[in-house]
């Protein structure tokens, strides 16, 4: 057994007993914080599986973004109606139990009988690398070979937004969200807050920046940016812009119409949707990434700060 | 020259892995938030910093090196901020009763 | 056994506890905890099979393909994780409850 893979069980292991406590924890907040130690260490194994790329998104996004988001709710369920619940059955668990071990069980198999040699894509994205201009292959997968799965992802962002935006109380349309109020926490989270976005908005502007020929890009520049936005609007040092805003909306909307409009031009200039000609590849994959980076970051944020809400509901929430 | 920087980097990382264990055990052994605290700030500070001062002389100079500086300067300032905030959060619930973070069982 | 296959084993079982929790557990904010657990382990899974596609271009070893799907897969399901913090924070607001119960709902 090489020193590596004692390494990589240990990993294993701890990953496991996380996702065990998220589960089986009694309270909320164990369960959340639990989540989110977690999806750190993911993160550490999409690094041992040579995915830094994914790496990347899954602590920016998998673990900071989704854990802020579910540390949210958790601090404001109701202490005793969760305590107080029956769990359920036994009957329905062991037969839960049961059916969950055979699906894992199932899946186990398919991965202990994957094929060999496997099947791969890698060396037609290598061929095929040069024409983009790009030097990082899964940029080059996610905005120009498949460039219609990122098209309908940032789409579906907006959705989210929209989803998100129509469970507001009847009279916050319009209005400010309301999740990220400022927490009387004090001048220590208001000097980070004050320190830490010119550093981080420099590594959000590095990372879609060296997405094109390194690890990185549109998703976790993003992220980064969308964190430091959600920062400032926690210590109060910057309020979440009202909804109706026009400008809110044009950059929301800004990359994936950008993307949509290169996408159809593609049809006329280089023969096919979401095809690029090839002497502007690199420009225009430059313009799309950029505008998408802007519009994501925009709408992290904004799925971190929830629906509107009228200004007098903080007082009304318990 | 070379092996006598392999050995700095290896003992100063080692060092660093060591200030990480006992910032763990301190974590799990003390018994207030604000003792734990402490011992987890000292091994973020101090165990981060052995570890990115044993791995300067393996990376390229100037880029690789200031990244990894840069990273241990962050992670010191989000240390010692989430250091105060919990501080603060455990000693307010201290004043209505409870050091405890949990629910009450 | 390689490393590989291991965190491909960690990823089966993670299917299977992720959907274990999203049945068994009380109260949402649990659920979604336990989907987005199950949603991790598929991307694990996915992850392997590009480590196993891996080692052809120089400086990466793993297939790009699956890993922008992982990606994109990762940004939607904040997506949806958000949405489903947003209707459980409306159910909150409107009944100060966190689950749904449905003998309570046939007794009104």
């Amino acid at each position: 057994m090489s020193a590596a893979l004692i390494v990589d069980l240990g990993l294993t292991l701890l990953i496991l007993g996380l996702g065990v406590w998220t589960v089986a924890a009694r309270s909320n907040n164990g369960a959340v914080v639990g989540y989110i130690a977690y999806g750190l260490l993911v993160a550490l194994v999409w690094v041992r599986l040579a995915a830094v790329d994914v790496a990347l998104t899954e602590a920016a996004i998998g673990s900071g973004l989704t854990g802020l988001l579910l540390l949210g709710v958790a601090t404001r369920l109701p202490r005793s109606a969760r305590l107080t619940r029956p769990p359920t059955g036994l009957g329905t668990r062991l037969l839960a139990g049961f059916l969950s071990a055979a699906v894992a069980g199932g899946l186990a198999a398919v991965v202990l009988l994957l094929p060999d040699p496997a099947p791969t894509l890698a060396p037609s994205v290598a061929a095929n690398l040069p024409a983009t201009g790009l030097g990082n292959p899964v940029t080059g997968v996610l905005i120009a070979f498949r460039a219609i799965d990122t098209l309908l992802e940032s789409v579906v962002l907006v959705f989210a937004i929209i989803g998100v935006w129509s469970l507001a109380p009847k009279d916050g349309w319009g209005e400010r969200p309301g999740w990220l109020r400022p927490a009387p926490l004090g001048s220590a989270l208001t000097l980070l807050a004050q320190l830490l976005p010119p550093i981080g908005i420099l590594v959000g502007i590095h990372l879609f920046w060296t997405g094109a020929t390194a690890p990185g890009g549109a998703f976790q520049g993003g992220a980064v940016l969308a964190a430091m936005w959600v920062l400032a609007m926690i210590a109060g040092l910057a309020r979440p812009p009202a909804v109706s805003r026009r400008w809110l909306r044009l950059m929301l909307v800004a990359g994936p119409a950008l993307f949509l409009t290169v996408g159809i031009a593609g049809i006329w200039l280089a023969g096919a949707f979401l095809a690029y000609p090839v002497a502007y590849a690199k420009p225009l994959i430059l313009v799309i990434e950029a505008a998408l980076t802007l519009s994501i970051a925009a709408a992290l944020g904004l799925l971190l700060a929830g629906p509107p809400e009228h200004p007098s509901a903080a007082e009304r929430q318990p | 020259m070379t092996l006598a920087l392999t050995l700095f980097t290896l003992i100063a990382i080692s060092l660093g892995a060591i200030f990480f264990l006992a910032g763990t055990v301190g974590l799990l052994r003390f018994p207030d938030t604000l003792t734990r605290l402490h011992a987890l700030t000292k091994a973020d500070n101090l165990g981060l910093g052995l570890i990115v001062l044993g791995l300067l002389p393996q990376v390229d100079w100037p880029v690789g090196g200031l990244k990894l500086i840069a990273v241990w300067l962050v992670v010191l300032l989000a240390g010692a901020t989430v250091g105060q905030l919990m501080a603060k959060a455990a000693r307010s619930d201290a004043w209505n009763g409870s050091t405890d973070l949990e629910p009450p069982r | 056994m390689s490393s590989v296959t291991l965190f491909g084993l960690c990823g089966a079982a993670l299917v299977g506890l992720g959907l274990y929790g999203l049945i068994v557990l009380p109260g949402a904010l649990r659920r979604i905890i336990a989907f987005n657990l199950l949603g991790s382990g598929v991307f694990l899974l996915f992850g392997v099979i590009a480590r196993r596609g891996g080692g052809v271009i120089a400086g990466t070893g793993s297939d790009p393909v699956p890993q922008a799907l992982i990606i994109t897969g990762l940004v939607v399901a904040f997506a949806a994780t958000a949405l489903a913090v947003a209707l459980l924070r409306r159910l909150l607001q409107e009944t100060g409850r966190d689950d749904w119960d449905e003998d309570e709902r046939s007794d009104r």
